[in-house]
């Protein structure tokens, strides 16, 4: 065992703040609330300086002290600090002065932000001892323990909806993990991950282990603040499944506001969902924090669908708190996001992505971001693992042989007479 | 009388019964009679403001009653009643 971290100091309940041992327990005993990592920031302060991250490797764990572990990361030492990108022709599109994308589409492993949490998640996991590892997934966490297990040789489980893209189930089974389908929607599989955790001594990556998984999270809202020069973004675009990624880029900001690596200013945070799943979106909208559960959701964006979002509250009030709202766009509306990202910035983004996009367009369309001001989108998963959303959706190739005179006369040509 | 359905973590409190038998024409008047028969039973369930803590989910025959009405919900002899703490995950 690792001698204890002297910056992550407890598990603290979110709801009484009763303190917890640095366990793999997820809830707190007395009012049901979930635990989160609580630090000790005046220990972090002096050590944790623009400088000594400046020195440190290209990844997540440049900032370490800010992370629930005890000692040294043992599994995902290269995740994270994937590419902030200044899209000016996508800003152009959407009619706003700076854009930025948070580009999680290339992070390592797996080519989701997953890996940021998984990191966190199979890194504590080791430290308390846990030789199988699961998780309940909607297919991008599942790929990331799939991926993550392997490399360090843990055993792992990952238990998903049966009706999942082939890119994610694939991008699973390669790594020799156990893929365990279920007839049933998210919400179903994640009621079974419930019962499952706990009975085999086994740590669920987002269930007794969801604390430390969770924190990892909050390493994307740091490498923003970075990589934009040490300062917040005025508004971040965000999509929310549980609501999880939005409250953790908070909790980010404000971490490196409180620890001075950023000037404090005023900082908006924005959900985005899809409307056939957008329980967090249509309770903030009506104005309330109750998020009543979607029982069937019905989107092409199977990342985003989850029915029972577990911090939905948090989120909404992350949201209110700073000044921020929620959006949700159609599938269709995901279609033309993903493409609209791909024309302008060479991304290709999964249908999450679309979302973020889509509902970026609607804020400042509607004037809830400003044409005038900055915004950054977090795009977290790559589009080669959500095909099928856009099969027969970007058009077709043209075929011709191989002939120079098929190539003037159906191509180049036509194509000269429409510029 | 409704049925309550107690879940794992309070049967410390009902003696590890997992169905409990009580009273009351509304969820407040059940929450009532479960602390009178099981102390100590309701400070788990509503917080000091008399509300159902965020983190537990009463549902009457599997309708929630954050969509009914709340803790006024009406109960018949014959509903059944289930306590279930949130589930994280996602």
């Amino acid at each position: 065992m690792d001698k204890p971290s002297p910056y992550f100091s407890n598990l603290k309940c979110r709801e009484c703040g009763q303190l917890y041992p640095k366990q793999a327990i997820h809830v707190c005993d007395f009012d049901f609330g979930p635990l989160e990592a609580a630090y000790n920031y005046d220990a972090i302060k002096p050590v944790l300086t623009r400088k000594a991250i400046e020195s440190r490797p290209h990844s997540m764990w440049r900032y370490r002290e800010l992370l629930p572990i005890d000692g040294e990361p043992t599994v995902g030492a290269k995740v994270g600090f994937t590419p902030l990108i200044k899209a000016d022709r996508l800003a152009q599109a959407l009619g706003i002065r700076e854009l930025y994308v948070k580009n999680d589409t290339v992070n390592y492993p797996t080519l989701s932000f997953k890996d940021r949490v998984v990191s966190v998640a199979l890194s504590r996991a080791r430290e308390l001892g846990f030789t199988t590892v699961a998780c309940a997934s909607t297919g991008n966490l599942a790929n990331s323990v799939a991926a993550n297990a392997a490399s360090a040789g843990l055993k792992s489980y990952v238990l998903i909806p049966a009706d999942l893209e082939q890119g994610k189930v694939l991008g699973s089974l390669v790594y020799g993990t156990n893929v365990v389908a279920i007839h049933g929607a998210y919400d179903q599989v994640n009621r079974l991950c419930s019962e499952i955790a706990g009975k085999y001594g086994w740590g669920f990556v987002n269930v007794n282990l969801r604390p430390y998984y969770a924190e990892g999270s909050k390493t994307m809202g740091y490498e923003i603040c970075e990589q934009l020069g040490w300062r917040i973004p005025r508004h971040t675009v965000i999509p929310m499944a549980s609501g999880s990624l939005l409250t953790k880029i908070h909790k980010a900001y404000g971490e490196f506001a409180r620890l001075g690596l950023v000037d404090e200013a005023p900082f908006s945070v924005y959900g985005a969902q899809a409307t056939g799943c957008a329980p967090i979106s249509h309770a903030m909208k009506r104005g309330t924090d109750i998020v009543k559960p979607v029982p069937k959701p019905d989107t092409i964006v199977k990342s985003l669908a989850i029915g029972t979002p577990a911090d939905g509250y948090y989120a909404i009030h992350a949201m209110k708190q700073s000044g921020g709202c929620a959006e949700d766009v159609t599938d269709d509306e995901v279609v033309e996001g993903i493409k609209l990202l791909a024309e302008c910035e060479g991304i290709f983004s999964e249908t999450a992505g679309g979302v973020t996009v889509a509902s970026a367009r609607k804020l400042i369309e509607t004037g809830k971001i400003p044409r005038d001001e900055a915004a950054v989108l977090c795009i977290t998963g790559h589009g080669l693992k959500t095909q099928e959303a856009i099969i027969g959706k970007c058009g077709e190739p043209r075929l011709i042989k191989p002939s120079l005179r098929e190539f003037e006369e159906q191509i180049y040509n036509k194509d000269a007479a429409t510029a | 009388m409704p049925a309550v359905r107690i879940p794992t973590p309070l049967r410390k409190l009902t003696n590890e019964l997992e169905v409990v038998q009580t009273a009351g024409t509304t969820i407040g008047e059940v929450i009532d009679h479960l602390d009178q028969a099981f102390p100590g039973l309701r400070e788990r369930i509503v917080d000091d403001a008399g509300q159902v803590r965020r983190f537990v989910n009463i549902f009457v025959n599997d309708e929630d009653i954050r969509f009914l009405q709340e803790k006024a919900t009406p109960v018949k002899e014959t509903d059944e009643i289930s306590i279930v703490p949130a589930i994280a995950g996602g």
